[in-house]
């Protein structure tokens, strides 16, 4: 046994490319992906025997009712993103303001709205009439609440003020990670402290901010589902009024499911490329640019 | 001639660490200081309270006549809002030791932040001028190069054209070579060097004794918060007659 050894050690010695490298045979992995694909395999043949009417999914996914109900589910996450970004990004220049009263009514606006569930601050933006008969500036003008206070208004107001209190926090860690020699240069060459912040830091903290951001805008798609339940008509709402009518319920919640993942999927694509453009000057670059790479290379090493 | 930077009696704590004690300097106009020192000495402090990036507690600073960061009402003084500091900062140009250059935005992009966008200048104007300036420290190909893609030294030699860009009255240069490889040193002390011989004025807080020696008119000594001794180059550094300069000077050389 041992000569064979000796013998094994020689040649391995003296002939290196006689050598094979055998793969890892990896059973256990085989026996995982056969299990997974049996169970994926009962899985839709549970679908496929289901009572499922898949004509009535077929049937209405292009029906007008539910592209309506796209249109507005698209234009609310849109619109609240908006409210959300802009009261964020205030909401965090106020935080890191030297001015204490200012310091504290982000924080007082963060802790409440990011508080309260979304639902209940739909619900309270949508009643509100109930409280206040009547909005405006007395003396000035005043109007009826009901007439201002639509179920639009309502779920833009609820979801895009609730957006702003997570929105703060992440572009507040965005600032939070700028070097504090990017304000300080920025100063130094005359920048009041407002501009430097808006000029310099905050397009830098976009890299920082954008991948969070795009995160929120994919859960507010789904979150904007909420506003169904105050007459808001986005897709979950125009598939209810229709599945109200045939009873063919989850036929209909399939082809809400559908559009959301067609909405979800195309913003994920869009977020890569407004990523690319948030992180110029990061090493990674465009084609566009006439500076070849092997020029930065031998200045870096230069 | 009239003195640029003035300080009397400056002082200046970190909570209860008292980095600048009763400071008075003066720097005319074209002169070049070099100012050395152990660390810790308050050299970089002091620099950044010239330029209003620390406030100061007691004493004040002077830049071409006017009291920096406040208003002088008999003998009181009020703080100046945030416009008119940015506007009294224009008068002095900044060089960090970390460059902070602004990395997404281009070389060109950089130099003309300041004139463009906050003193309100054409751009063609300033784009020209900046065109200049980066022929003047040897980087006219960068132009449209991010900061990311170039070299320490040549990161601070575009963050000494960015100051210049302002056109100030005197620049400051907070240890300019020492995050540098040492191969890289030669590359902006030249650029400083042109600068001195074109009658820039100039403080420099710095380590490179060779540097203070060829180019400084005056040198100042800082040691625990206070400017020990003031001279020429021969002064300071053949002849010192602090012993803590001397002991400084022989262990640096």
């Amino acid at each position: 046994m041992s000569s064979g050894d000796r013998n094994l050690n020689k040649s391995a010695l003296s002939d290196v490319n006689a050598l094979v490298i055998v793969p890892q045979r990896k059973i256990g992995t085989k026996i995982m992906a056969a299990i997974c694909i049996i169970l994926l395999l009962l899985l839709a043949r549970a679908f496929w025997k289901g009572d499922i009417g898949w004509s009535y999914v077929s049937e209405n996914l292009f029906s007008r009712s539910v592209l309506a109900g796209v249109g507005n589910t698209i234009i609310m996450t849109f619109c609240a993103m908006i409210v959300g970004i802009v009261l964020g990004v205030v909401a965090a220049i106020m935080r890191m303001s030297d001015n204490p009263v200012l310091r504290s009514i982000s924080v007082g606006y963060v802790w409440l709205f990011r508080g309260a569930p979304a639902l209940l601050q739909l619900l309270l933006w949508f009643n509100l009439a109930l409280i206040f008969p009547t909005i405006g500036i007395p003396g000035l003008f005043s109007i009826r609440t009901v007439d201002v206070m639509t179920p639009f208004v309502a779920a833009l107001l609820g979801l895009g003020i609730q957006q702003g209190a997570y929105t703060a926090e992440v572009v507040r860690a965005g600032i939070l990670s700028i070097d504090k020699g990017q304000m300080e240069a920025a100063q130094s060459i005359g920048m009041t402290k407002l501009r430097a912040t808006l000029k310099i830091v905050l397009p830098q903290a976009m890299r920082v901010i954008v991948p969070p951001i795009g995160n929120e805008t994919i859960g507010m798609v789904k979150l904007t589902s909420l506003a169904s339940v105050i007459q808001y008509s986005e897709v979950l709402r125009s598939v209810e009024d229709i599945y109200y009518v045939n009873s063919r319920v989850i036929e209909l919640l399939i082809v809400a499911t559908i559009w959301y993942m067609v909405v979800v999927t195309i913003l994920s694509i869009l977020q890569i490329y407004i990523e690319r453009h948030f992180s110029k000057g990061w090493g990674r670059r465009d084609a566009s640019h006439q500076q070849p790479a092997g020029q930065a290379l031998a200045g870096e090493a230069g | 001639m009239d003195a640029i930077i003035k300080a009397h009696g400056l002082q200046k704590y970190f909570g209860t660490f008292h980095v600048l004690k009763d400071i008075d300097f003066e720097i005319m106009k074209g002169e070049v200081i070099c100012i050395i020192g152990p660390s810790g000495s308050g050299k970089s402090t002091f620099l950044r309270c010239i330029n209003q990036l620390e406030p100061i507690d007691a004493g004040y600073v002077m830049v071409d006549d006017e009291i920096v960061g406040y208003r002088r009402d008999g003998n009181r003084l009020f703080p100046l809002p945030d416009r008119e500091i940015a506007r009294q900062r224009q008068a002095v140009g900044m060089v960090f030791q970390k460059f902070h250059l602004f990395p997404h935005r281009t070389v060109l992009q950089n130099i003309i932040e300041g004139p463009v966008g906050v003193q309100k200048r054409p751009r063609q104007e300033c784009v020209a001028e900046a065109r200049v300036l980066l022929e003047r420290v040897g980087l006219a190909d960068k132009a449209n190069a991010y900061p990311s893609e170039l070299s320490g030294g040549q990161q601070q030699r575009i963050a000494i054209a960015r100051a210049l860009a302002m056109k100030p009255k005197a620049m400051l240069f907070d240890e300019p070579t020492s995050a540098l490889d040492p191969e890289l040193v030669g590359e902006v002390l030249g650029v400083m060097k042109e600068l001195a011989a074109s009658g820039t004025t100039m403080i420099v807080v710095t380590h490179e004794i060779g540097f203070c020696r060829e180019v400084a008119d005056r040198i100042v000594f800082m040691d625990g918060g206070m400017i020990v001794e003031t001279g020429t180059a021969g002064e300071i550094l053949e002849n010192p007659r602090n012993p803590r300069v001397k002991n400084f000077i022989s262990a640096v050389l």
